[in-house]
């Protein structure tokens, strides 16, 4: 066995490679797409082809006729509500009657083999009468506007929120300056390599239901599959391997309901479905697309007065997690500065566009996007620098933040920005500019983000860790939350074994499994290390405890000062004798040899916001991660092309448990943010999607994105585990506005819509060379 | 049709559809998923394997296109015990997140060291342009196989 596994004690605060680097690196690792068995069937689904429509009847004759096909069903066959959502349950699993955009399922198809199945899918004749759409969110708040569920009280508006501060827009009257700007944002797809998939069979002795399915959230998938297909909640089963990138994608329901309505349909016999990328477009769910009106007001000084926001979320036809995107999106739509009169809007809008979900960052994308170049133009307005606007308003602790909320926890922005401000790429920068060549441009930006951590006030925000000295010895930890790949589950290992002194050869790994982990939520809003990291924390010390007293009875040691834990094993330091953690297992009982510990994180206790619906959609957050981001970028004059050259990010997310997974977060973070910012350029016409596939939506290959630097203030949160605060989204936040703002700094122009492709880029140019 | 190649080393025949793609007989008949689907169109990289020593997309090719080649797969190149110094420089630097890109970077990276009597970090960029990963950035992925690429020709000047 080579280095990596065995021969480190886990430590806080040092680089160690992941529990699951080898498994990953041979290709062993067993993914739910690795899922097969002799025996299997495979399921797929015909999906509606339009956007908006009444279904008249659908023929599955010819489908049906076919050789190999076993089983097609629609709405008919469904026993429970036929419905699925994470807040609001507003989705069919199966359409009844009405499609609400181009990717709806309709009917589910059971077959032998792929082929037969794609080719009975295309068998599937759906009859039904057009309705007028609607794309637009503006369109959609209009009177008269085509409705997407009749039945909702507030016609197309899904939520809205709308948040009061001060003097609110009065006070833009004691401005100096004020500046303005709109903002449009597009669609981004999650693009994560695996695309949805699961396993499942439907066991008719036990009457048990066992879905192995890619998900972000295997405890609220039992809910939604028991309830949606009528099943007992006890009968269903979800088991969630490692995923092949999630990034928000895989928070709630996708094959999970589909994969279980087959399986109670062929009882004992294995189903697959995987549904290929075109299928994984049109379906899942993506960032919302965003419109944005920003007014900035500020004194002389450069001290922000005044702002007022509105904001225009298309949240497609169902809820999905749109309300809880478009109330952080509020939430920060201010950014992380001391404003004293604010006024906030924001709108989830439904439409009849792809299904808007959540997608690491959401909501505050698209919110960063706008007000950070909005301060960047309040600057330039002022003439003062970029970096010393932002020092000038940088909330700190004890400040109340845009929305009202008195931050009482670790708050590092301005510890950022003074480190920013020291780093030889802040100093540097005016050199670097004047060096540029023939028809180049260049320019550097920055941008301020921040990122709330965990669920908000009202939805209990908690975790049980469960952890176990097993008959052989080794420490068993049993992971509640998934891990989509941030690599949450080698932390978890990290925790306990550093607690225990213990080395990875020592360690063993449950990945999360609702029949044999506990319900920990679901791995999202950058709360997976944070939750269940404190309760693994206090489950593993607890047993620590046990296992000293346990060995002080069999050392015949009288001091538990005296003894200590050694990878598998206890020692008396004094006489040098020792006990092997195997040995100690076995005087112990089950349940003796396993702990648990639930956590709940803690809440704003304060009363900020009266409208409860926005609270319980999660405003206000009680703790947030901080960072600054800079970018170099180099503009070609003659095609327009932009070109990152140096990305920095200077970060606030507490203390740093392994610096390898915080640098992978942030990298990652930076990447998808440079796609956002740049070539990701989703295209909807009529609510077909038109890059359906990764030839015409074009994600970042490696020789798009610079080598980037990461570092780490390391504050400590005093409630994190180890001091840590979140760290998977926040990096997302930075690129779109500081590549904007350093394209406006080289080129003279702004633009003010998403992304920022070379032909905009290119006509910017030329509005400018022609205005001279 | 009947369908003969060497296999990680190892001769293997099938029976199989000649319309069948490559990716599918390796994971559905021969249950070596460590090959991975990300597109199905050649586009991501994912099911990258070695043929005759040359990287090749195994979503693009059909079974009877093995016939009489050689054919190496992630699993084919090194196992926990005995790791290949790229899958040990993946490890080392960090260049795995999600892991569902790794075997088939781990397959182009393998081609772009024996290929190469140098590697600068803009040609390993350029090598793995048709590799595409959401996690990681890929800066430690370059990273890795600049390490990975040092050490293997240490290793061949020391023989």
């Amino acid at each position: 066995m080579k280095k990596g596994k065995t021969e480190f004690i886990y430590e806080i605060g040092k680089s160690c490679s992941r529990y699951d680097a080898v498994s990953k690196v041979t290709g062993r690792e067993r993914y739910a797409a690795d899922y097969y068995s002799k025996d299997m069937l495979w399921a797929g689904v015909k999906r509606a082809g339009v956007s908006h429509a009444k279904i008249r009847d659908i023929d599955i004759s010819k489908a049906l006729s076919l050789n190999g096909v076993i089983k097609i069903l629609t709405f008919k066959d469904i026993k429970g509500n036929n419905r699925v959502g994470v807040v609001k349950r507003d989705q069919p699993v199966l359409v009844e009657d009405k499609i609400r955009h181009f990717g709806d399922a309709i009917a589910l198809i059971i077959a032998e083999g792929r082929d037969i199945l794609k080719e009975a899918i295309n068998l599937i004749e759906i009859r039904y009468d057009p309705l007028p759409p609607v794309f637009d969110p503006l369109e959609a708040l209009k009177q008269g506007a085509p409705l997407i569920h009749e039945d909702n009280p507030d016609g197309n508006i899904l939520l809205k929120g709308e948040i009061r501060k001060g003097r609110g827009e009065d006070a833009f009257r004691d401005c100096d300056e004020i500046v303005e700007a709109n903002f449009s944002f597009a669609h981004q797809e999650h693009a994560y390599l695996e695309t949805e998939c699961g396993f499942a069979i439907y066991h008719e002795d036990s009457q048990i239901l066992e879905i192995v399915a890619s998900t972000q959230s295997p405890f609220r998938d039992r809910f939604e599959v028991a309830e949606a297909l009528g099943i007992e909640l006890d009968r269903v089963r979800i088991i969630a391997p490692y995923c092949g990138g999630a990034f928000g994608g895989k928070d709630g329901i996708t094959v999970q309901c589909l994969l279980g309505l087959a399986a109670i349909n062929c009882p004992n016999r294995p189903i697959k479905m995987w549904w290929d990328r075109e299928e994984s477009i049109i379906s899942g769910v993506k960032r919302h697309p965003a419109k944005l009106h920003y007014r900035l007001g500020a004194k002389s000084d450069g001290i922000f007065h005044a702002l007022s926001v509105d904001i225009y979320y298309d949240t497609g036809p169902y809820d999905h997690l749109g309300g809880a995107v478009m109330a952080l999106g509020l939430e920060h739509s201010g950014g992380p500065y001391r404003i004293p009169h604010t006024h906030l809007r924001a709108w989830a809008v439904y439409t009849n566009s792809p299904v808007g979900g959540a997608f690491r960052g959401f909501g505050v994308p698209q919110v960063m996007g706008a007000m950070e170049q909005v301060v960047d133009m309040m600057a330039d307005r002022l003439g003062i620098c970029p970096l010393e606007i932002r020092l000038k308003n940088a909330l700190i602790e004890g400040d109340e933040n845009p929305v009202g909320m008195k931050l009482t926890t670790s708050t590092g922005l301005r510890e950022c920005l003074e480190s920013l401000k020291n780093h030889p790429w802040w100093k540097e920068r005016k050199r670097w500019k004047s060096e540029v060549g023939r028809f180049k441009l260049r320019g550097i930006g920055v941008s301020s983000v921040f990122h709330a951590m965990g669920y908000g006030p009202v939805i209990p925000d908690t975790a049980e860790a469960k952890i176990e000295l097993t008959d052989d010895g080794k420490i068993r930890v049993y992971a509640g939350v998934v891990d989509m790949g941030q690599g949450n589950a080698s932390t978890y290992l990290q925790i306990a074994g550093s607690i225990l002194n213990q080395t990875p050869k020592q360690m063993e790994l449950v990945l999360p499994d609702t029949k044999r982990c506990l319900p920990s939520g679901s791995s999202s809003a950058s709360r997976t290390t944070y939750t269940y990291g404190n309760a693994l924390i206090r489950a593993t010390l607890k047993l620590k405890e046990k296992i000293l007293r346990r060995a002080l009875d069999m050392l015949k040691s009288q001091d538990i000062e005296a003894i200590e834990i050694l990878p598998g094993k206890i020692r008396d330091r004094d006489r040098g004798k020792e006990v092997s953690l195997r040995d100690i297992s076995i005087l112990m009982e089950e349940d003796e040899r396993t702990e648990r510990y639930l956590f709940k994180a803690p809440v704003c206790e304060e009363k900020v916001i009266e409208d409860e619906r926005l609270s319980l959609h999660g405003i206000p957050h009680l703790i947030f991660s901080y960072g600054v981001h800079l970018a170099y970028v180099e503009i070609d004059r003659l095609t327009g092309e932009v070109e990152i050259k140096r990305y920095l990010t200077i970060s606030d997310c507490g203390k740093i448990l392994n610096p390898q997974l915080f640098e992978q977060q942030m990298h990652g973070g930076i990447a998808q943010g440079i796609g956002y910012a740049l070539y990701e350029d989703f295209s909807v016409e009529q609510g077909r999607i038109k890059t359906d596939d990764l030839t015409t939506y074009i994600i970042p290959g490696a020789r798009d994105i610079p080598d980037m630097e990461s570092i780490a203030i390391e504050l400590s949160e005093d409630t994190g585990p180890f001091g840590l605060k979140g760290s998977g989204e926040i990096a997302m936040n930075g690129p779109l506005p500081a590549i904007s703002n350093a394209i406006a700094d080289a080129c003279g122009a702004r633009i003010f819509t998403s992304p920022i492709t070379a032909e905009k880029v290119l006509r910017a140019l030329e509005r400018r060379e022609g205005g001279r | 049709m009947k369908v003969r190649f060497i296999l990680n080393g190892k001769e293997v025949e099938l029976d199989v559809s000649p319309f069948k793609r490559v990716i599918d007989v390796l994971r559905e008949d021969l249950a070596l998923t460590g090959t991975k689907e990300g597109c199905g169109e050649g586009e991501c990289g994912a099911c990258t394997i070695l043929v005759d020593g040359r990287s090749k997309l195994s979503c693009l090719m059909l079974a009877p296109q093995l016939d009489g080649r050689e054919v190496t797969t992630i699993e084919g190149i090194g196992s926990e015990d005995s790791l290949h110094p790229i899958q040990e420089a993946f490890i080392e630097k960090g260049a795995i997140q999600c892991g569902f890109c790794t075997p088939g970077m781990i397959m182009e990276a393998l081609y772009l060291l024996k290929n190469n009597p140098e590697l600068t970090r803009d040609e390993i960029r350029k090598g793995i342009s048709g590799n595409l990963c959401r996690c990681t950035g890929y800066q430690k992925i370059v990273d890795a196989i600049e390490v990975a690429f040092i050490k293997t020709k240490r290793q061949d000047n020391l023989k």
